[in-house]
């Protein structure tokens, strides 16, 4: 069902864990689909521009969503933000060998995480933010929403 | 992670069940030199003929029914529909409306689904936190049109053991309506009567007792008449056509002699071994919801939602570690929503998704419980300190 890349990745993750001070976190994901998943930023400069230097993440979801999340940390760290900003969903789902078809929202999960905190780094420090990445804010935080609504729709608060 | 334990546990019994060597080697001969066929008059085809009438009587002896009332089928899917659709149509001007409950096994309510499409009216009976239906409710909901009420016996994901006896008395006391149960999860462990149960049908498979896969079982009562599924030859006392499958059907009949002459000491031994698991899992591990009743339940399962900590993810890492189990989280399955048993009983998505199940059956040993809880103590601590949710499995801020 898995590559290797996946098993290795879910096995052995890289950049798991929660960040001590960080610049900014994110939080994306459904757990009525059962993922959720929060990055953690730590922004520098180099060269004048800036890029992460340190990512870290914690998700709740399946041996995907944990194999997701981490390579796309490893993607991501040392990258500048734009650079960071334009790693799409099929780039993780290739980097990890390919993902069975019904777990490819696990890759775009993991791309709205990094995309959400870069996001929201840019709107703490006052910084342009692209129109395509306020679409991207906007997809994530759809989610979020559609998961709040199904549990008063179940009525599931008090669980 | 720690590496690869050399001996694996295999705990997913309510999945399918490991062959008992004395039914492999029951069967061998029919792969071999007794390949008749049961219907040729030669030598040849009298004793396939004979084996299978043995067969058909020591299944009937498990479940203390008659003889010719056992119909052999291909699976307990097969049986399940087989009831469901031959009672819809044989029995549709009296009445189209069936009752069934939420926590059916997935082929009994897609069957009932597809009757809906065929102009059939279905109830979907509520549980209980525990997955218990109620007899009142069933009550409330018979009416002059049903004509079949159809409830497991025993829950395949959260073991819960409905009121079976009760729940056809209420039936035949206040309607016409056949009462059916899927006791595929039963035999073997629980006493399965079927004259003091007094229903009138009963589905039945052999992997989940220590039989092959590809066989199945239908009990229905002498004075039961509905149409069959499969037409054909007219085998099965035209209930069932298609050859006999011989082979499997041998295996079938010595699964159920072992299972009749062991239930007792079985259905003991695994509910030792559930309720020891399930204590010393609450002692070890913090936040650790039991999806099902408290007790008693189906000998040898249990469900626990691990807080925090997806199912699929911790099935795998288990497996990693060589011990095999099941989930119910929804990322195991094609469409991705959670089980609907836990649905049915209240569960949140977060605790559904969070569900492990585990079977134990006759092969497991007191060993296998050590070592599992010492390994999922340390990968549910792992997989924890990676989670998302906060203690009480939510998102937080």
């Amino acid at each position: 069902m898995y590559t290797k890349e996946v098993m290795e990745h879910f096995k052995n993750p890289s950049n798991m864990g929660e960040m001590k001070d960080p610049d900014v976190t994110s939080k994306v994901g459904n757990p009525a689909c059962g993922d959720v998943m929060r990055i953690y930023l730590k922004v520098g400069k180099r060269d004048g521009e800036k890029y992460i230097k340190d990512i870290k993440f914690k998700t709740f979801g399946c041996a995907s969503a944990i194999a997701t999340s981490s390579v796309t940390t490893e993607m991501a760290m040392g990258k500048t933000l734009e650079e960071a900003e334009s790693i799409e969903e099929k780039e993780i789902s290739e980097e990890l060998g390919g993902l069975p078809k019904i777990k490819m929202h696990c890759s775009s999960l993991s791309a709205n995480g990094l995309h959400e905190a870069i996001y929201q780094y840019k709107k703490k420090e006052g910084l342009d933010i692209s129109e395509d990445l306020k679409k991207k804010h906007k997809i994530a935080q759809k989610t979020l929403e559609r998961t709040k609504e199904m549990r008063r729709k179940h009525g599931l608060d008090e669980e | 992670m720690k590496k690869v334990n050399e001996d694996r546990i295999y705990v997913d019994n309510n999945s399918t069940t490991p062959m008992d060597p004395r039914v492999k080697e029951s069967m061998d001969p029919y792969f071999g030199e007794d390949f008749g066929n049961p219907n040729s008059l030669h030598k040849r085809g009298r004793t396939a003929n004979d084996s299978v009438k043995k067969a058909r009587g020591k299944v009937a002896d498990l479940l203390k029914s008659k003889e010719d009332e056992i119909i052999f089928t291909g699976s307990a899917t097969e049986s399940n529909n087989h009831v469901l659709k031959g009672t819809a149509f044989s029995r549709k001007k009296k009445g189209k409306h069936i009752i069934t409950d939420k926590t059916e096994h997935k082929c009994i309510l897609s069957a009932c689904r597809w009757l809906e499409e065929q102009g059939f009216e279905v109830t979907y009976l509520d549980v209980d936190e525990e997955g218990y239906v109620s007899p009142e409710d069933l009550k409330e909901e018979l009416r002059d049109d049903t004509v079949l009420v159809s409830i497991m016996m025993a829950n395949n994901e959260i073991g819960t053991i409905q009121p079976i006896k009760e729940l056809a008395e209420v039936t035949h006391g206040n309607s016409d309506a056949y009462f059916h149960t899927d006791a595929a999860q039963c035999p073997g462990k629980m006493k399965v009567d079927v004259e003091e149960l007094g229903i009138d049908m009963l589905t039945l498979n052999a992997h989940k007792m220590y039989g092959p896969k590809g066989i199945g079982a239908l009990y229905k009562r002498q004075d039961v008449d509905i149409d069959p599924l499969l037409h054909g030859g007219g085998q099965e006392g035209g209930e069932r056509s298609g050859t006999e499958n011989v082979p499997y059907i041998v295996g079938f009949g010595k699964a159920s002699e072992i299972a009749k002459r062991n239930w007792k000491k079985q259905g003991k031994k695994l509910t030792d071994m559930h309720n020891k698991f399930i204590q010393k899992i609450q002692n070890r591990i913090e936040e650790v919801k039991l999806n099902g009743p408290k007790k008693p339940r189906l000998p040898g399962n249990v469900n626990l939602s691990f807080i925090g900590v997806e199912g699929e993810a911790l099935v795998l890492r288990l497996d990693e570690r060589g011990i095999e189990t099941a989930t119910g989280s929804a990322c195991s399955s094609e469409e991705l929503k959670a089980s609907h048993v836990l649905e049915a009983i209240g569960r949140g998505p977060e605790t559904a998704h969070s569900s492990l199940r585990v079977s134990f059956g006759k092969f497991n040993t007191e060993e296998d419980i050590e070592r599992m809880v010492d390994v999922l103590e340390e990968e549910v601590a792992d997989l924890r300190s990676i989670t998302a949710l906060d203690k009480k499995g939510k998102i937080g801020d």
